[in-house]
């Protein structure tokens, strides 16, 4: 089990290629440290590199012999660490960061106040619900039992009377507990106008056990408390495991959010700098932003001049050049220059204003889509509602009489009562999230499955989907080996973020004694009296050399490099693509599928990538809304579309589209608009996901055609009166069990895409450096 | 069969019992980290 769960790994992988320029001791965290009521500091981290037992007793050791530390805990399953110290010591949680890292492992705190979730008390609630309702089923089957073998055998009236006192005893309060969920869930339902699942549930449970008080109060033969109590255990089990996955997405997107430091340094009026969670700036804040940073927050800029990439709000790739009075959005990422930003709130007129506007809209129409399960429903509860007043009325007009009408009616009602059906589409989704989990997927919300079914045409974003987030020296530029690690070695003294594509590529991980940066010009070092130079064409004089380069190279940047008065040599770096996005694109033709490219970056470099990926239908420099537009015009044609993109300006069209994909170096408002976001380097997950929703739709559909099939049966026995409590107990456990296990059959499908070889420890950059000093 | 009145309350008291220890167990955080648990047991300090 240690070390084999893929996409924790990916997620640790993914998570130090965000590793900041930040020093640490530069930090102030006290922005993430919350006083307990007895005056003891407590602070939670997020904590990557976890891997076995022994990692947990080193963390655990290694921070109990800081000072001032109560106790630290490691939470194994979450990855998630809690450190609390002694009453009236001050909280040095960069001290506890910083032995971390001495041990080996990266940690980031989180936002104290996203600490209660309302996931896990939830979750907690219906294992509480669960627990009661598996007593009172085990309870009250056993003394049913005893009656159905005592009425063919000699049991007396008293005794059977009595039995079923006690099954009451337990069920009406085991019921009224459990039972909870499914009854505000049926009154919020009908609040609203609409009938939920919850309805017949609710519905079904209450006739049962009031018919069944009647009928013991009579001195009946039958009681069917146990019907009651066991299809509640059956629907819980599923609310269980439905609520267990949303709850591990969540943790595992915030543990995520936390690595990915979701911080910002706030500048106060003295010219301190804090670093805060950006959960906690307000408008008309302060913020530093760094070389190197991305911009946490939109803003303007205050004070300072720098060139930014924008592409993950345009999709743009030229750097764009920032001054005072720019607007800048959070996700840029800032090359060169500090610059301070005045948070602003999302003024209208902005370009994230618009942004919103359409997403809203679109979600908006989105929301209308009924998903499988709520078909279902509509088709059902008539159905079901109309059977048991057939039966009513039947029974009536034939002669016999209120009792027997009702108790018949009453029968239909549990039999149909959907243990089956709400077990169908809710198995299934949970058995395909682990599946994805699996491959490191991780999937928003289960109705995105039977969309993701349903899908005939991909479209892609080009930069940050198709290309790497993070800049590469241009694959199949030739250069002195010598010459390449000489300049990787200075690129490690460097912030630029394009710095970051060289010295990826460094051999020895030094970086030269006395490397000295000048922003935004380049790096500089002497060694052993002569001068080496890194950085812009002016910076090394090799305006000429460049321009050659840029001629070869229409789409990328140019990085020079100047040893001593050697002539100065030009390295194209651009966006690379991401490494399988070639076979990835072809397969998803080769399947049938339609595929597009929408671009909001400049037309020769969507060009030359469209031409490299076999792409023929593509379209460059295109708005939000001409995106947008697109894609509602695929869906015109009856397109079911499939948006997979990263950029704030992709997020209409991911809301907009049949299903959407996000790679996890999103935007923030992509993300949130996205149905399932993928870790890791490999275009993979989109195959992954296509075909995974395609065999969770047909497993969806068995179940569902089953349990059709289940009432065609049960419901004339019911009506005919032939329903005993045995029969319903075991026609009600049996087509449970059958669903449940026909959702099970998902991960052991044979035709399930294998788990990707490329491990997460070895990442691609070094992976990469080889091939490339070879050429 | 009179010790049926006594014995059938007994024996779901004891199944009372059972679900009580449960939900403290839960309650207490015994479930918060079963991965954890599995190697905290193997610690000897």
């Amino acid at each position: 089990m240690c070390c084999g769960d893929n996409a924790l790994a990916y997620l640790d992988a993914h998570a130090s290629w965000h590793d900041g320029a930040k020093r640490l001791s530069e930090r102030d965290l006290s922005g993430f440290v919350r006083v307990q009521p007895d005056g003891s500091a407590r602070a939670e981290l997020a904590v990557e590199g976890v891997r076995c037992a022994a990692c947990m007793a080193a963390i655990e050791r290694g921070l109990g012999a800081l000072p001032g530390i109560a106790s630290a805990r490691l939470n194994f399953s979450e990855r998630r660490l809690a450190v609390s110290w002694m009453p009236g010591r001050t909280a040095d949680l960069v001290a506890v960061i910083e032995k971390l890292e001495g041990l080996g492992y990266g940690a980031q705190p989180f936002d104290p106040r996203r600490a209660d979730e309302p996931e896990k008390a939830e979750l907690r609630r219906l294992v509480r619900a669960l627990a009661v309702a598996g007593f009172a089923s085990m309870n009250v089957m056993l003394l049913a039992v005893s009656v159905w073998a005592g009425n063919v055998s000699d049991m007396t009236a008293e005794n059977r009377d009595f039995f079923h006192w006690m099954q009451a005893l337990v069920a009406l309060p085991a019921a009224a507990y459990a039972g909870q969920p499914f009854f505000q869930g049926a009154i919020r339902g009908l609040k609203a106008g609409r009938v939920t699942m919850d309805f017949p549930i609710a519905l079904g449970v209450v006739a049962t056990l009031v018919m069944s008080v009647f009928e013991t109060a009579t001195g009946a033969h039958h009681a069917y408390f146990d019907g009651a109590v066991m299809l509640l255990f059956f629907l819980l089990i599923g609310r269980v495991l439905d609520q267990t996955m949303r709850r591990k997405t969540r943790m595992l997107a915030e543990n995520l959010a936390a690595l990915r430091r979701d911080s910002a340094a706030r500048v106060d009026e003295n010219g301190r700098v804090q670093d805060v969670p950006v959960g906690e700036l307000a408008a008309g804040d302060l913020v530093l932003v760094r070389p190197g940073e991305r911009m946490p927050v939109d803003g303007l800029v205050e004070r300072g001049t720098s060139q930014a990439d924008m592409s993950l709000v345009t999709g743009e790739t030229a750097p764009v050049a920032l001054a005072a009075g720019d607007r800048v959005y959070a996700g840029a990422l800032n090359f060169d220059g500090a610059l301070t930003v005045r948070v602003t709130a999302a003024a209208s007129g902005t370009f994230l204003d618009e942004v919103e506007a359409l997403m809203s809209r679109a979600l908006d129409i989105r929301s209308r889509i009924l998903d499988l399960a709520s078909r279902a429903t509509r088709l059902y509860v008539p159905l079901v509602h109309a059977a048991a007043a057939l039966t009513l009325l039947g029974w009536l007009l034939a002669g016999a009489g209120w009792h027997a009408a009702i108790l018949n009616a009453v029968a239909v009602l549990i039999i149909t009562c959907p243990c089956a059906l709400g077990l169908a589409i809710p198995a299934v989704q949970v058995a395909a999230a682990g599946l994805l989990f699996r491959d490191g997927i991780l999937l928003a919300s289960g109705d995105a499955l039977e969309r993701f079914a349903a899908i005939d045409t991909v479209v892609f974003d080009k930069t940050g989907t198709l290309t790497l987030p993070e800049p590469r020296l241009a694959e199949g530029f030739a250069t002195d080996p010598g010459l390449l690690e000489t300049a990787a070695r200075l690129a490690l003294s460097s912030r630029h973020p394009m710095a970051s594509a060289l010295s990826q590529l460094a051999g020895e991980r030094t970086p030269f004694a006395g490397a000295k940066e000048a922003a935004g010009l380049g790096v500089r070092a002497v060694v052993d009296g002569v001068e080496m130079r890194l950085g812009s064409p002016d910076f090394c004089g090799a305006r000429a050399a460049a321009q050659a380069v840029l001629a070869w190279y229409p789409d990328a940047s140019v990085i020079c490099v100047r040893i001593g008065d050697g002539g100065p040599v030009a390295l194209p770096v651009h966006q690379a693509l991401r490494p399988d996005a070639i076979e990835t694109v072809a397969a998803l033709k080769r399947d049938g599928y339609r595929v597009t490219m929408l671009s909001g970056d400049r037309r020769s470099a969507v060009a030359a990538v469209a031409a490299r990926l076999g792409i023929e239908d593509w379209s460059a420099e295109l708005s939000p809304q001409d995106k947008i537009a697109r894609i509602e015009a695929l869906g015109r044609e009856g397109r079911r579309v499939l948006m997979v993109g990263d950029g704030l300006n992709d997020a209409p069209a991911l809301a907009a589209a049949h299903a959407s994909l996000s790679p996890v170096t999103a935007a923030h408002v992509s993300q949130a608009a996205a149905d399932a976001v993928f870790l890791g380097r490999s275009l993979e997950p989109v195959r992954t996901v296509l075909a995974v929703g395609r065999r969770a739709r047909r497993i969806m559909m068995q179940n569902l055609w089953f349990a059709a099939l289940y009432n065609v049966f049960a419901v004339p026995l019911a009506a005919a009166g032939f329903l005993t409590p045995l029969i319903a107990a075991l026609a009600m456990s049996g087509s449970s069990v059958v669903v449940s296990l026909n959702a099970v059959r998902l991960r052991f499908d044979r035709s399930a895409p294998r788990p990707r070889p490329d491990a997460p420890a070895g990442r691609a950059p070094q992976q990469a450096a080889p091939a490339l000093r070879a050429a | 069969m009179d010790v049926l009145v006594f014995m059938i309350p007994i024996a779901t008291g004891l199944g009372l019992v059972g679900l009580c220890a449960f939900l403290w167990a839960l309650r207490s955080g015994q479930y918060d980290d079963i991965e954890g648990a599995e190697y905290r047991v193997l610690q000897d300090d």
